[in-house]
């Protein structure tokens, strides 16, 4: 139902824009690169000639969050904004990978939505677990956030030749289990995807990991192969995901998957600690793993390149 | 003499009220014997006593340590925490015998089973 970003459309795509990590990405002639935000900052302009677009992720801003490392994520979220705001060359819209809030309160949601407008880009969001907390399991967050989606928040859009696809994982978690899509969302997958050109580039987003980084802390998605297994006839597919609050990447098949840093606070390293909880880092360091950083990824002839920053540079 | 029988009034005064006082108390434990309690304490994305086997009539308090939130949620629907910050807590007395499993619906492979038996 997102055919496309122009006219009306535009209208809901604001509502719908989120940011990720801070990286951004770039599709030149159906190939993408992705640049991170501090190359693209020091980046001369673009030749006209080449008619790049690029996107920005943000992730993770805990809206809420304000204890040890980060007493105030309010402000980290407002530097990270400042950045996309600060690109040479303007990203046609934002994607926000989820855990927009801490708490799924309303002013916390309220907060991210107004400081998101100062962009004036269309935002595209995805819930993150702590976005289902309110009483009625995540109603607020797709109230404000997700108004014409499907399901717990699913849909997707086409972008210059680029399908892109917000899926939820966070939804109706099962007891001992990690990330969760259902049997109703993954059919919903399948339609969406049938009848596509297998070249078409396909940038699939979510909160949790769509592949198993560390199923001891559950990170990872229990019914992902089957989302992967309808996406692996596709030429070039991009899966980026955030929810662990740094920067992982793997290749595998035709399927490149990322996922980004927070704007609030860093994750320790897959079981580099006893648990996955805020890594409390010196409040110098703090800014140096917040944000995004060099992330690049390349495939066969397709090549999608994700260069991340921080908010430190 | 009469400073020394006034000191012992008082000492008799002392020793009968806490005797009526024990006697209190004494009662009360009779008439309400203590709330049977239990504890568990959610840390580093854990139930730090992830199988509990306590007393029908027993009250269960989880309180998060933690400084992520989580929640309590019985898998079958029995009991259910709102969601708990840091040093939040949750209780839940449990009335019947039979296995009580929960989890953490932000963290599910957070799991922890509570046993009631007589």
């Amino acid at each position: 139902m997102f055919d496309d970003l122009d006219g009306d459309r535009r209208g809901f795509l604001k509502c719908m824009a989120w940011a990720g990590t801070g990286a951004l990405f770039a599709f030149q002639g159906g190939i993408g690169s992705s640049i991170g935000l501090d190359a693209a900052l020091a980046a001369p302009a673009r030749h006209a000639s080449v008619q790049p677009f690029t996107f920005a992720q943000i992730s993770d801003s805990h809206i809420g969050f304000n204890k040890p490392p980060n007493a105030d994520a309010r402000a980290t979220f407002r530097e990270a904004i400042a950045k996309v705001k600060a690109l040479p060359n303007r990203p046609d819209f934002v994607i926000h990978t989820g855990d927009v809030s801490q708490l799924s309160r309303d002013e916390e949601f309220d907060d991210a939505e107004q400081m998101l407008k100062e962009l004036g880009l269309p935002v595209f969001f995805v819930p993150g677990e702590h976005d289902m907390l309110d009483p009625d399991g995540g109603k607020a967050f797709l109230n404000r956030f997700g108004k014409g989606t499907q399901g717990a928040g699913w849909y997707s859009f086409d972008h210059r030749g680029v399908h892109f696809v917000a899926l939820v994982n966070v939804a109706d978690l099962k007891p001992g289990g990690m990330g969760n899509l259902g049997a109703a969302q993954l059919a919903w997958l399948k339609a969406d995807l049938a009848g596509r050109s297998s070249s078409t580039p396909i940038v699939v987003f979510a909160h949790i990991p769509l592949w198993t980084v560390y199923a001891d802390w559950g990170w990872g998605t229990d019914d992902s192969a089957e989302a992967l297994k309808l996406l692996a006839r596709f030429g070039s597919v991009t899966v980026l995901n955030g929810h662990i609050h740094q920067i992982t990447q793997k290749i595998e098949g035709k399927i490149a998957f990322h996922t980004a840093r927070s704007t609030a606070f860093p994750q320790p390293a897959p079981g580099s600690a006893p648990s996955p909880g805020p890594l409390k880092v010196p409040s110098e360091q703090l800014h140096s793993m917040l944000g995004i950083t060099d992330a690049q990824f390349v495939r066969g002839h397709d090549r999608i390149a994700l260069i991340d920053s921080t908010l430190s540079a | 003499m009469t400073r020394g029988f006034k000191i012992l009034t008082f000492q008799v005064s002392v020793i009968a009220a806490g005797a009526l006082m024990m006697g209190v108390v004494a009662d009360m434990a009779r008439a309400a014997p203590p709330a049977a309690a239990a504890s568990v304490t959610i840390g580093n994305f854990t139930f730090n006593s992830p199988t509990l086997t306590v007393k029908p009539g027993t009250t269960v308090t989880w309180t998060n340590a933690d400084d992520i939130p989580h929640t309590v949620l019985s898998k079958d629907g029995v009991f259910k925490s709102k969601v708990l910050d840091t040093g939040d807590r949750f209780s839940f007395t449990f009335a019947k015998a039979g296995q009580f499993g929960y989890y953490c619906s932000l963290h599910p492979h957070m799991t922890g089973i509570v046993t009631v038996k007589a």
